[in-house]
């Protein structure tokens, strides 16, 4: 069976330094994915390549099984792969749904902003993420981190995206919020899109994630379903960037 | 989700029944709150100047002098909302006042019907070259806009001097000194109470339009006494505004003066700026770009074509008032204009813009503008003197700023 995303045997260095060397992964519909490291480990490198930031030196992304052409941000939305960036990349003075909509906006047959279309669709996004916020007009600036989170998730999947990328989804986030992150998560779940979550801490991510990849010095450690070992074997895989004899069976 | 808790806690707190009836009627506190102190401030220059201050002749000329400061503001504020400045707006007014009464009077023929369409579009093409020229070095080339706009206010307030070697170009053609307001530049009574009419029309279709619309998506109304009692304020306040231009006759006879050119001028340009601002994509992509100017380019905004097209504006916006400034002296002098910077981005400050960008409204800029007119005229009535007149000026602008930043603070940034 094809996967919704593969990515084999992908290979960058800049100047002098291998950041990815010959690494392979991949997500099915429907499946978290997480991707953890240390920080140099390869994984924002890995993951900028598959969201068009960065191309690859070597090797090839399938998308569905056919092969993938992914030169900038465009092309991989085009493909459904939306980011989620770390720093969400709001504009915290806008509404929710001038946000949500923010380079894409609805208009009007005369041509202007259609505002009330925009924040009854944007209202829909966020009923589908079982997501409630109360008003919606107001700057996205008075609203809770996790809210916020939220409608970075519902502009992804508006257009949508068949896979997300979020980028320390739960870093700035108390544990209330991260709780809510993960009850997000499990909606996109629901509605097959696979999911690259990434995390330099395991214990934000390990419950949430089918499968959890680990790089080390911008090499494939390996990739073990999350059944089938304990946080303590993959954060020795982090460490030592070995594979504990426990998952290889 | 806890801190919304808390700022709903602290907006609860800091609001009494007042708030509450603000909430309701759906209207901008702050712009309330502006219009508030205008007001204040109007009854207590009446008193002082033994009530000369509100009679239907000094609010005439109040109007007319609004309107070249109040022009530049509205463009103002998508430059600080753009989170630039533009300091060259002052020049960029008395250049191109000069460029066009230069056109009009060396070279076009004298008495025909349409030199000053020519010479306005001459000057407004200046305006959009050197906003472009402007907004070149500060996009694509990374200079802050307060160098570019500085060493503009330089470069135009000179080739003001250079156009003419310093020169006064006097009389101006009559068509042209219309915009000025002057003897002449008003449209009479007639006429204002068609405009004030129009104007009523349009104000009440387009809220019952909206509301309709609103009701249709199952959206949240405001209740239709609170949707009716606003309706009811701003259509008083468009009746007032004829009847007080109405009630100014030209001097030495019974004709009303009616709305004055400059301030037709000023108020369709208002509308415009507003319009732009709410509906279409430019104008949330200026704010889009004040707010996070990385989530706006993310988004795939060209965010330098967009500064271009911004300082373009508030390049023709400048030469607009400049018209306007030339035609009230009906002559072009190379000091027009000059210090009129640090008054349009007073006025656009003092209308609650916010210096950090993303935030500011064309309607507070022009509250702000009537604001510092207001001032100013007043304190000449009082016959102060031009130098205290500065003084008090400034510490109004700390004041006023001051203000603002407390209001930020208390409110979280609720409104814009």
């Amino acid at each position: 069976m094809a996967h919704l995303v593969e990515m084999r045997n992908i290979s960058k260095s800049f100047g002098g330094l291998h950041a990815l060397e010959s690494v392979s992964i991949d997500l099915e519909p429907g499946e978290v994915v997480g991707l953890l490291g240390h920080n140099g480990a390869g994984k924002s490198t890995l993951i900028k390549v598959l969201s068009g930031a960065y191309t690859a030196d070597s090797g090839e992304i399938f998308v569905n099984g056919k092969k993938a052409l992914i030169r900038s941000p465009r092309d991989a939305k085009a493909y459904g792969i939306e980011t989620i960036y770390q720093q969400l990349a709001l504009a915290e003075n806008l509404s929710a749904p001038a946000n949500v909509f923010l380079g894409r906006e609805l208009m009007t047959p005369m041509g202007t902003l259609d505002d009330d279309r925009m924040e009854a669709e944007t209202r829909k996004a966020l009923d589908r993420l079982d997501l409630k916020i109360k008003s919606l007009r107001e700057s996205v600036r008075n609203l809770s981190g996790g809210q916020r989170q939220a409608i970075a998730i519902a502009r992804a999947i508006y257009f949508n995206a068949r896979v997300l990328i979020m980028d320390e989804p739960t870093a700035a986030l108390g544990p209330q919020e991260t709780a809510k992150v993960g009850e997000l998560v499990k909606a996109l779940k629901r509605e097959g899109i696979g999911i690259f979550l990434i995390s330099h801490d395991i214990h934000d991510v390990f419950d949430l994630c089918d499968r959890v990849t680990v790089l080390h010095n911008g090499r494939l450690v390996g990739t073990c379903r999350t059944s089938d070992v304990t946080k303590d074997d993959v954060l020795g895989m982090i460490i030592l960037g070995k594979r504990p004899d426990a998952a290889l069976a | 989700m806890a801190t919304s808790k808390r700022n709903s806690g602290l907006k609860n707190a800091s609001e009494g029944g007042l708030g509450k009836l603000l909430r309701t009627l759906e209207v901008d506190g702050r712009l309330i709150g502006m219009i508030g102190a205008l007001i204040g401030l109007w009854l207590v220059l009446h008193v002082l100047t033994d009530y000369k201050f509100l009679t239907p002749r000094n609010l005439w000329n109040l109007a007319v002098q609004t309107s070249v400061v109040g022009i530049i503001a509205t463009g103002m504020v998508f430059i600080i909302v753009m989170r630039h400045i533009d300091l060259s707006v002052g020049s960029i007014l008395g250049f191109t006042g000069m460029l066009m009464a230069v056109t009009q009077s060396q070279f076009l023929p004298s008495g025909t019907s349409w030199a000053w369409a020519v010479a306005l579009i001459a000057g407004l093409a200046a305006g959009a070259l050197i906003g472009a020229f402007q907004g070149y070095w500060v996009a694509y080339q990374g200079i802050p806009a307060f160098i570019v706009t500085l060493a503009g206010l330089l470069i135009f307030r000179g080739g003001a001097w250079l156009l003419t070697q310093g020169r006064t170009v006097a009389p101006l053609d009559s068509n042209f000194i219309l915009m000025g307001g002057g003897l002449e530049g008003s449209i009479g009574g007639m006429w204002s109470w068609i405009v004030g009419i129009v104007a009523i029309i349009a104000i009440v279709v387009t809220s019952l339009r909206a509301r309709s619309k609103r009701n249709q998506l199952g959206f949240h109304v405001r209740p239709l006494w609170a949707e009716l009692t606003v309706l009811l304020v701003a259509v008083g306040f468009v009746i007032a505004f004829v009847m007080v231009m109405n009630a100014y006759n030209r001097p030495r006879t019974e004709i009303a003066q009616g709305i004055p050119i400059p301030v037709l001028i000023l108020i369709g340009v208002a509308l415009l700026m507003t319009a732009i601002a709410k509906v279409t994509k430019f104008g949330r992509y200026i704010y889009a770009m004040g707010g996070s100017p990385e989530a706006a380019q993310l988004s795939g905004i060209d965010t330098r074509r967009m500064t271009i097209y911004v300082f373009m504006l508030i390049g023709v916006l400048s030469a607009l008032a400049g018209a306007v400034a030339t035609a009230r002296l009906n002559s072009g002098v190379n000091s027009t204009g000059t210090l009129t910077e640090l008054y349009v981005i007073a006025a656009a400050v003092i209308g609650g813009t916010s210096l950090a960008g993303g935030y500011g409204t064309v309607a507070g800029a022009i509250i702000g503008a009537v604001f510092m007119q207001s001032l100013q005229s007043g304190m000449v009535l009082l016959n102060l003197n031009s130098s205290l007149i500065q003084v008090i000026i400034g510490f109004v602008l700390i004041i006023a700023v001051w203000l603002d930043v407390i209001y930020r603070r208390r409110s979280g940034l609720q409104e814009g």
